[in-house]
């Protein structure tokens, strides 16, 4: 765990290092290819945006309407007989829509239920397990310039429907 | 997308009318136009400075030693990259920062490789099988050690806040698997 640690932290420096070292040595105008480099960037980010509102505004307004709210009880009333927290159920929803307002909700389960409970348990492991799916799907994809998905959505939905299962039973078992 | 985005929309305005929250409707959508702002600003930063540094790996030629070096590991489940194309070092380390937790670096390195993938792409609006691919194994979020989460455990005094650590590795890999095998089964149907 500590030597994980300390090479996600020595990652990053290491390999800007390198490549600065690599590119000074093969005599390349290193700061140049980086400004040139860096205003491309700008223009993919500038790209991105349009997609990036449009998914967040489809996210907000539905968790301000309170469709979201609705859909939370309506899948936890109807996971009943599993003995699955609420708490559990909210995290498994929010997470694939927003990381910030998961990771709120996620501290605010812990301070709740204390850091050992099994709300707290399931939600770490979903927390950890899932990723936020719309988010990765607009930028992603409106890097690319990409309109036509084919079936990618549909999977990637069901991947993290499947996922979040899994990460129950999973801490069911060892619970 | 077309029809995700139109149901969660529809179904908001449904909802917000039922509920009388037209208002908290419309500062909803004021608030995410402001957040859309806030989130590309932060991508401004990163994306450009990944972008400045993989010009210098690019330049250098570096770019492609690490598509030879990282070629056998990728080419097993991305099969129609050519040999030391740099989408393949995109990839590689996008999968590794995610490995290791790094999501500020990830992203930028993902956009990275969706712009290479791009570039084998005959039709650039239809998304191709390897796009397909690279973002699914994305959004399965492979990772060795979850730090935000035993970090936010601990804060609160957890008893063992690495206990998560096995139970999260195993998730993430089987629903990977999942999702993988998923899409080649659509792949071979929907053909």
């Amino acid at each position: 765990m500590k030597t994980i640690q300390l090479l996600s932290q020595l990652f990053i420096p290491a390999f800007i290092f390198g490549a600065i070292l690599y590119g000074v040595v093969k005599k390349v105008r290193v700061y140049d290819s980086f400004v040139g480099g860096a205003k491309e960037g700008v223009r993919v980010v500038v790209r991105i945006f349009p997609y990036l509102l449009a998914i967040f505004v489809a996210i907000k307004s539905f968790q301000a309407s309170g469709a979201f709210d609705f859909s939370r009880q309506l899948l936890h009333a109807w996971l009943g007989s599993f003995a699955i927290p609420l708490e559990a159920v909210s995290i498994a929803l929010i997470k694939p829509l927003s990381g910030s307002a998961s990771l709120g909700l996620f501290t605010d389960i812990v301070k709740t239920t204390g850091p050992d409970s099994l709300a707290s348990r399931l939600s770490a492991v979903i927390m950890g397990s899932a990723e936020t799916t719309f988010y990765v799907l607009a930028v992603y994809l409106g890097a690319a310039g990409i309109k036509k998905t084919r079936y990618l959505v549909p999977v990637c939905l069901v991947a993290d429907a499947v996922g979040i299962i899994l990460a129950v039973l999973i801490v069911k078992w060892f619970f | 997308m077309n029809a995700i985005w139109v149901f969660l929309i529809g179904v908001s305005v449904v909802f917000a009318a039922a509920n009388g929250r037209l208002e908290d409707f419309t500062k909803s959508i004021f608030d995410a136009a402001r957040s859309a702002v806030e989130v590309s600003l932060f991508l401004l930063g990163i994306v450009a400075l990944w972008m400045g540094i993989a010009k210098i790996i690019e330049d250098s030629g570096l770019i492609h030693k690490l598509s030879g070096v990282f070629r056998p590991l990728v080419c097993r489940l991305f099969k129609n990259i050519p040999a030391d194309h740099p989408s393949i070092a995109s990839i590689t380390l996008n999968f590794l920062a995610n490995l290791f937790g790094l999501g500020n670096a990830a992203t930028p390195l993902g956009i990275q490789a969706m712009q290479d993938l791009q570039s084998l792409n005959k039709d650039p609006e239809k998304i191709t099988a390897e796009m397909m691919l690279f973002i699914v194994i994305n959004t399965a979020s492979i990772q060795l050690i979850p730090f935000t989460v035993i970090g936010i455990l601990a804060d609160f005094g957890s008893q063992n806040p690495s206990w998560v650590v096995f139970p999260t590795f195993l998730a993430t890999v089987l629903s990977a698997a999942f999702a993988v095998g998923a899409l080649l089964v659509c792949r071979r149907i929907l053909k």
